[in-house]
C-alpha cells in the first residue's frame, strides 16, 4: 500500500489540477509540486500510527435519515437566481457548448 | 447623548429601556469605522444604510412599546461567507466577487429576529483556507494591536473588528481554529460551539464535517449571549443537532468550585515559551478559584494535523467543485464548458484555494485514497477515542490556543507547513466535532496578547463558559 509520507510529483499534480478542472501552466505546477511535497512529507508521521481496527470516522455527529415531510414549499425566486447567473437565456442558465469542439 | 455602553447585553438592555437609541449605538460605531478601517481593513463592505434601517425599526419598537429581541440594537458585524439576501457575499474570493445571495443564513435571520445590527461583512482568508487573513484576494486585514502584525485567521476581520471597537460582537466560522486564533491573537473571546449546534445553511462550505459557525466578543458573557441566539435545531441543516439551545449565559459567573479541569501531559510541544507560562498560570489560577487539576493524556494528538490537513482539503476540493462559472460568480468564457471551467477557476481561486483543492483531490484520487483519506478517517477516530478517555476523569481541557502571538506580515505566507503548524492546538476539537473557546489570558511575546483554550466535550458548552468565565475573572484580577 502507498505511504502516506509518499513524494509528490510534478506528473501527479499537473494530473489533479487537470482533474479539479485548474489550469495551471508548468511553472506553476512546479511550484506547488515543491510546496505540496513538503506539505505531504509531513504526513508521514501518521505511517506509524496501527490503524488496524479503527472505524474510519466521517462525522462528529452521527444522524440518520434526516427527512422531513414531503409537502411543498416555497423555492428561491428563479428571476432572482438567474440574475446573478453569468449567462442566463429563457429561464435557465446558458453556457458554452458542451461537446463537438475539439478535435 | 448618553454614553454608549461596550458590551452587548449592557447595549441591548440601554435600548431596550429606551435610555439610548439603537441609532446612536449604531453612529458611534460608524464612527469608529471611519476613524480606523482604512488602516486596519477589517471589511469587505459596510452596510451603513441596511444597519440605519435596522436600527431605526428597533428604536420605533421601543418608541411605541413593542417587545423587543435579547440583542435590541446591538451592531454586529458578520463573516464574508455566510449569506446575506441582497447582499454581497464574497468568501474574499473573485469567484465571488459581487455575488448577491438570494436567501438570508438562518445565523442571518436569527440575529435580526433577536434584534442586531448588521454594520458588515468581515475580510477572511478566502473560502475560509488560512490563518492569518492574508489570502484575501481583497487584501489582509491589520491587527488592531499592533499593524505590522497579523489578526490570525481565517476570521481575523471579525477578529479585528471587535478587537478594534468596530462591533461590541462579531460572527465567524471555525473549520480548524478559525475564530479561536485570530481571537487570540487579538485579545478578545472567539468561541466554537458543538458541531451541529449552530445552523450551518447558508453558511458557504469549505468542509462540511468540520465547519462551525461562532461568536467573538469582548466578554465571555457576551460570547454565551450570541451563542445562545444563534443556538438551536435548524431543519434546513440536516446535520443541526435536534436539541433547543442551551441557556449559557448564567453559567459564566458560576464559579469551576469543584470541577476537574485537564491538563495534557503529553501535549505537542512547538509553543513559544511565554504561551506556556500563560497555560500555567491559568491552572494557578483555576486551581485557586477551586478547581482540581487533574493529569490527562492524549496520546494522538499529534496526529491531528496531518488528519485535518487531508480531510479538510478531501472536503474542500468536493465543496468547491461548485464554482464552475454556471450558477453564479466568476465566468472565462471559452469555446466548451470544459475549457470554461478550467479558465474560470484558475482565474477565480488564489493559490492556497488551489493548493488544498489539488492536495483533497490527490487524497481522494484512486491508489492513493487508502493511503490519504482513509488512513486520515481511522486517526479522526482516535483523537475523538483519546479525548472520550480523558472526559471520563475530567469536565474541561485546558490548553493554549496558538502556539504563537501575532506574527509579522509575510512571515510565513508562502510556507504553507509553518501557516498550518499555526493550528496545531485548535484542530483536534474541529476532528472530535467539540466545542471550544479562546480566552484571553495576559501577554505574551512582544507585550501580545495570549489565549488561553477551553475545550470541552460534545454538547458541553455550559462546563466550558463556567471555566472560560472564571480564566475571564482572573485575568481581570491580575491586570
Amino acid at each position: 500500500m502507498t505511504q502516506s509520507g509518499s513524494p509528490i510529483s510534478a506528473a501527479d499534480v499537473a494530473k489533479v489540477a487537470h482533474l479539479a478542472r485548474l489550469d495551471i501552466d508548468d511553472a506553476q505546477v512546479e511550484h506547488f509540486t515543491e510546496q505540496l511535497a513538503k506539505v505531504m512529507g509531513h504526513f508521514g508521521d501518521i505511517d506509524a500510527l496501527d490503524l488496524s481496527g479503527v472505524e474510519p470516522m466521517t462525522q462528529p455527529y452521527p444522524l440518520v435519515n434526516v427527512m422531513r415531510e414531503d409537502v411543498e414549499l416555497p423555492t428561491l425566486d428563479t428571476d432572482e437566481v438567474l440574475a446573478s447567473a453569468p449567462a442566463a437565456e429563457e429561464r435557465r442558465f446558458r453556457v458554452p457548448p458542451i461537446v463537438g469542439t475539439e478535435g | 447623548m448618553a454614553t454608549i455602553p461596550t458590551t452587548a447585553s449592557e447595549i441591548a438592555a440601554a435600548v431596550a429601556s429606551g435610555v439610548i437609541t439603537a441609532r446612536e449605538v449604531l453612529e458611534a460605531h460608524l464612527a469608529r469605522i471611519e476613524e480606523r478601517e482604512g488602516e486596519i481593513h477589517a471589511f469587505n463592505l459596510v452596510t451603513a444604510d441596511v444597519a440605519r434601517a435596522q436600527a431605526d425599526a428597533i428604536d420605533a419598537d421601543v418608541a411605541a412599546g413593542r417587545p423587543v429581541g435579547p440583542l435590541a440594537g446591538v451592531p454586529i458585524a458578520l463573516k464574508d461567507n455566510m449569506c446575506t439576501h441582497g447582499i454581497e457575499t464574497t468568501c474574499s474570493s473573485k469567484i465571488l466577487e459581487g455575488w448577491k445571495p438570494p436567501y438570508d443564513a438562518t445565523v442571518v435571520t436569527r440575529l435580526r429576529t433577536a434584534g442586531a445590527v448588521m454594520v458588515g461583512k468581515t475580510n477572511l482568508d478566502e473560502f475560509a483556507m488560512g490563518s492569518s487573513t492574508e489570502n484575501s484576494a481583497f487584501g489582509a486585514t491589520r491587527n488592531p494591536l499592533d499593524t505590522s502584525r497579523v489578526p490570525g485567521g481565517s476570521s481575523g476581520g471579525s477578529a479585528a473588528a471587535v478587537a478594534a471597537g468596530f462591533s461590541p460582537v462579531s460572527l465567524g466560522s471555525d473549520t480548524g481554529g478559525s475564530i479561536r486564533q485570530p481571537a487570540a491573537l487579538c485579545g478578545v473571546v472567539g468561541v466554537k460551539p458543538t458541531y451541529g449546534r449552530v445552523s450551518r445553511y447558508g453558511l458557504v462550505a469549505y468542509a462540511s464535517s468540520l465547519d462551525q459557525i461562532g461568536p467573538f466578543a469582548t466578554t465571555v458573557a457576551d460570547a454565551a449571549l450570541i451563542t445562545e441566539v444563534i443556538a438551536g435545531h435548524d431543519e434546513k441543516d440536516s446535520t443541526s443537532i435536534p436539541q433547543p439551545s442551551p441557556s449559557l449565559v448564567g453559567a459564566v459567573s458560576q464559579g469551576v468550585a469543584g470541577m476537574r479541569i485537564g491538563r495534557v501531559v503529553d501535549l505537542p510541544g512547538g509553543a513559544e515559551p511565554e504561551v506556556s507560562a500563560r497555560l500555567d498560570a491559568a491552572f494557578e489560577a483555576l486551581a485557586a478559584a477551586g478547581a482540581t487539576i487533574v493529569d490527562i493524556t492524549l496520546p494522538s494528538l499529534g496526529y491531528a494535523l496531518t488528519a485535518y490537513y487531508l480531510i479538510a482539503p478531501a472536503e474542500a476540493s468536493s465543496n468547491l467543485a461548485r464554482f464552475d462559472g454556471v450558477r453564479y460568480g466568476l465566468r472565462v468564457n471559452a469555446a466548451d464548458t470544459n475549457a470554461m471551467y478550467g479558465a474560470t477557476r484558475a482565474a477565480g481561486f488564489g493559490d492556497e484555494v488551489k493548493r488544498r483543492i489539488m492536495l483533497g483531490t490527490y487524497a481522494l484520487s484512486a491508489g492513493y485514497y487508502d493511503a490519504y483519506y482513509g488512513k486520515a478517517l481511522k486517526v479522526r477516530r482516535l483523537i475523538a477515542q483519546d479525548f472520550d478517555k480523558a472526559y471520563e476523569s475530567v469536565d474541561t481541557i485546558l490548553m493554549p490556543t496558538s502556539p504563537l502571538v501575532a506574527f509579522k506580515f509575510g512571515e510565513k505566507a508562502d510556507d504553507p507547513m509553518s501557516m498550518y503548524l499555526c493550528d496545531i492546538y485548535t484542530i483536534p476539537t474541529n476532528l472530535a466535532g467539540h466545542p471550544a473557546m479562546s480566552v484571553p489570558f495576559g501577554t505574551g511575546a512582544h507585550g501580545l496578547p495570549v489565549g488561553i483554550q477551553v475545550l470541552a466535550p460534545a454538547l458541553g458548552e455550559e462546563a466550558m463558559f463556567r471555566v472560560g468565565g472564571a480564566l475571564e475573572a482572573a485575568a481581570g484580577g491580575a491586570q
